[in-house]
């Protein structure tokens, strides 16, 4: 053993100059943490206000810059990084390799995003106070009418694109470079190939929001006129830029999700995934669908026909492979030998919210019907179904899942189950209402809103606080566990569990697969 | 499926680094850049909170910081490699490495591209009243007609920005001319076209320092990297000189509507792209004369600049199509 391969150092220079895939990874997944708890106390005081109709506890001007900065710090601060924390712990175990491949980029990935949001927050109290544009940040409230604070705004989403194009950079030339011997791609663990397919997504679209964001940079300083008429621009394209990123951006969000559940629903089910193969092309297809299907945010943008209905008929089609992921999960759970353990839970909960996410987005596919539903509460609830019922559960189902084998202990299995039974029924609380009042024609994005959505509302703001609590129950499991847990050592922490990172041993060695391994035969996934 | 029997005992050990402070040094660099270029644009445009802004200060500190960190970084990387500590799995890492982040500047360029397109082919004829975006033209901008270049904006039209039904942000200067060749006769003064063959041959030099490197043959080498740096200058002198001639003659400027915006943006992020692959083959060069780093199998530094300096390339060529030609 050469020198390189001694334990961690000690002290904060351990975390500052690592290169260990497991230090970043564990420093994503508190990062993304502690911005879930940020963007979820924001999502409370949005909760709060919205509590009785009138204005209650804040300005208006301050409860858009609520909406924004929730919106912000979830998608860019949570959930990405925790799925990036993820791929980090995961991939080089899973497919036999000794760390990342760029370990150093990988440490500068993970270090410019605090500074990155550290800016963004601190817009709240710049002058002018922080972007309230929404987390789409349209133009012309982007430009024209944004607050000073919208440069630090354009600057930090030009970090984090930074940050995610490295790391996608850095994922892809793992998996394509760093696969054990007999690693074939068509033997990787479903979540080694959605996170292959995801930082493709990536590297193509975050540029894109890059190129968005300079023009809405150069408007705002140097006189251009991308989004404005009165020189020949046009307000809609930045919208058909945004979303150009924005599409891809929600499949960015959701594949690894269903990556983790591909893992997670075999080893609980005692069964192989189900149509492994498939799983594989239905991930390739809702990427590829992703780059063409953009203009259903803009249905009511006016478009001309033509536009409207490809894009309609081109979104309706996602439903095919999303479809077959969701049977073949279904299947692999039957007669499968079926236990409840809570990162199962959480699995068979996000399969049955996110597809009634799913169904609701059908719904919002079909164009005629969109001009109803366009910028409701419906399309609130739909988005946080996918959102926080698909990518939040199946992130929480990992972190119980595999933190074992992360640190040796196990969690406390009641404390699990009632974390998930009460952020199960908590969300139900706060999100299906929604449906209602938005199909009832409460638009998002306002402080007040007019009596009779008054009950629901309520009903909402109480399911908030009920789910938001329940996540303080699962940071305490998890500083519980990892403090004071009961120890494992078996290697594979769960009897159904398959693949490489259930062959170290348990907690993984600070470094793991230093000689590549020899993948057996059925490798765990068919 | 393949046989999973080879391979493990000759495998060569993938060099993972030992912990380095070139991550957090290289954050501090870019952070306090971006900061400081966000200081600096609002004091220029929301005006300065004193006279004695530090703005410029931070953004030079930072910048300066970032580019000494690059520096120790590629330094570091490069010494790595001739101690021997690069395998040839980790080699591949690089040139996967290099060539997503090329793909990644070539998304970017799209996103332009891509407004440019949208704005030829919907928004102009929109603007002017036709089509299904039409509707609008009579209440917002009654007269305003549309051709490509733009020989004017709708707020020109209209009157100027106080006679706007809708409000908007910017001001706009003097009228626009065209950036393509007034008439035949006048090709030869045409500095595009001079611009695209000087670009086009540096990709052909760039190739020929490549075959000679491959061949062991280093004078050639050096001779033929020579030339391409030499032709990438020539080529921002030129771009320079076409933006005095915009600005100055033409009056065509960021500020003069979405025709000064778009060919300022393309031909401005080339440009500064250029420039980047100008630095990265001279740094190549210096390399090469002074520490005589490139054999004729091992010269990655050579060959990922030579990649970049072929997209910048690439770029051009759409940007001579859809910006000057069409």
């Amino acid at each position: 053993m050469g020198d390189h391969y001694h334990g961690p150092a000690t002290g904060v220079t351990r975390w500052l100059f690592t290169t260990n895939h497991k230090d970043i990874g564990t420093m994503y997944l508190w990062f993304s943490f502690a911005m879930f708890l940020l963007g979820g106390f924001f999502a409370m005081v949005i909760r709060a206000e919205l509590f009785q109709p009138g204005m209650q506890l804040v300005e208006p001007a301050f409860f858009n810059q609520m909406t924004t900065l929730h919106g912000l710090i979830m998608v860019f601060g949570a959930i990405m990084p925790s799925f990036v924390g993820l791929a980090n712990w995961l991939i080089p175990m899973m497919i036999g390799a000794p760390d990342m491949a760029l370990p150093r980029m990988n440490n500068w990935s993970f270090w410019i995003l605090p500074p990155a949001f550290l800016m963004l927050a601190s817009t709240l109290f710049m002058e002018g106070g922080a972007p309230a544009f929404g987390w789409t940040f349209y133009a012309p409230l982007s430009t024209t009418y944004a607050p000073p604070s919208v440069t630090f705004f354009i600057f930090a989403i030009h970090i984090l694109g930074v940050s995610s194009i490295m790391g996608s950079i850095n994922i892809i030339a793992t998996v394509m470079n760093m696969r054990a011997p007999g690693m074939t791609y068509m033997k990787m663990p479903l979540f080694v190939w959605t996170w292959l397919i995801t930082a493709f997504l990536l590297v193509a679209v975050m540029p894109v929001l890059a190129g968005a964001v300079t023009m809405m940079l150069m408007d705002v300083h140097f006189g251009t006129s991308f989004f404005s008429a009165a020189g020949g621009g046009d307000p809609v394209l930045f919208q058909h830029i945004f979303w150009f990123f924005g599409h891809p951006e929600v499949y960015i969000i959701i594949l690894p999700a269903f990556g983790v559940v591909s893992q997670i629903i075999p080893a609980f089910s005692r069964k192989p995934l189900f149509g492994y193969a498939s799983m594989v092309y239905a991930t390739a297809s809702i990427a590829f669908l992703s780059f063409i299907v953009w203009a259903h945010h803009m249905y009511t943008v006016g478009m001309p026909v033509a536009g409207e209905l490809f894009f309609m008929y081109a979104t309706m089609l996602i439903a095919v492979p999303t479809g077959v992921k969701v049977f073949n999960w279904i299947t692999t759970m039957w007669r499968g030998a079926l236990s409840f353990e809570t990162p199962m839970l959480f699995c068979i909960g996000f399969l049955v919210l996110f597809t009634l996410g799913g169904f609701t987005g059908l719904m919002l596919s079909i164009a005629p019907a969109d001009f109803q539903y366009h910028d409701t509460y419906f399309v609130v609830a739909h988005f946080h179904y996918v959102m926080v019922a698909g990518a939040v559960f199946s992130m929480t189902a990992a972190v119980y899942y595999w933190l074992p084998k992360w640190c040796g202990r196990m969690y406390n299995e009641s404390m699990g189950k009632a974390h998930f039974w009460i952020s199960f029924i908590g969300f139900n609380i706060t999100f299906f209402p929604q449906h209602f009042v938005g199909l009832a024609g409460m638009p998002r994005r306002i402080p007040d809103y007019a009596l009779q959505f008054a009950d629901f509302n309520m009903m909402s703001s109480i399911g908030a606080f009920i789910y938001g609590a329940s996540q303080l129950l699962f940071l305490y499991n998890v500083v519980a566990t990892i403090v004071a847990g009961e120890r494992v050592s078996d290697e594979k922490v769960w009897d159904g569990a398959e693949g490489l990172e259930w062959t170290v041993p348990t907690p993984a060695p600070y470094h793991t697969f230093e000689e590549p391994p020899l993948v057996p035969k059925p490798a765990g996934t068919i | 499926m393949s046989s999973n029997t080879t391979a493990v005992p000759g495998h060569e050990k993938y060099y993972v680094p030992e912990s380095s402070s070139l991550a957090v040094r290289a954050t501090i660099g870019l952070v306090t850049s971006v900061f400081g270029a966000g200081l600096v644009l609002n004091d220029m445009t929301y005006g300065a909170a004193s006279e004695s802004s530090n703005s410029v200060w931070v953004l030079t500190a930072g910048l300066v910081f970032f580019v000494l960190t690059l520096f120790s970084w590629f330094r570091t990387a490069i010494r790595e490699n001739l101690a021997g500590m690069n395998s040839g799995q980790l080699h591949q890492s690089y040139v996967l490495g290099m060539f997503w982040f090329i793909f990644s500047e070539l998304m970017f360029f799209a996103a332009f591209f891509g407004a440019l397109l949208y704005v030829r082919q919907f928004v102009g004829p929109w603007l002017a009243g036709e089509g299904e975006g039409g509707r609008m033209n009579a209440l917002l901008w009654p007269g305003f007609e549309f051709s490509w270049p733009p020989v004017t904006t709708p707020q020109e039209v209209v009157g100027g920005v106080d006679a706007q039904a809708i409000a908007n942000n910017g001001a706009f200067v003097s009228q626009e001319k065209s950036m393509a060749p007034a008439d035949a006769h006048a090709w030869y003064a045409w500095l595009p076209m001079w611009n695209t063959i000087i670009l086009l041959s540096s990709s052909a030099t760039v190739h020929v320092a490549h075959t000679g490197i491959l061949a062991g043959d280093r004078k050639k080498f050096n001779l033929w990297l020579g030339i391409t740096v030499g032709l990438a200058l020539v080529f921002l002198v030129l771009q320079a000189a076409e933006y005095y001639e915009a600005y100055v003659l033409f009056g065509l400027t960021l500020n003069s509507g979405i025709y000064g915006s778009t060919f300022f943006m393309l031909t401005g992020f080339h440009g500064f792209h250029v420039a980047m692959g100008m630095t990265m083959l001279l740094i190549q060069l210096i390399r090469s004369l002074k520490n005589n780093h490139f054999t004729a199998t091992d010269h990655f530094g050579f060959e990922a600049s030579s990649w970049y300096w072929h997209f910048v390339d690439v770029v051009w060529v759409f940007l001579f199509l859809f910006v000057y030609i069409l």
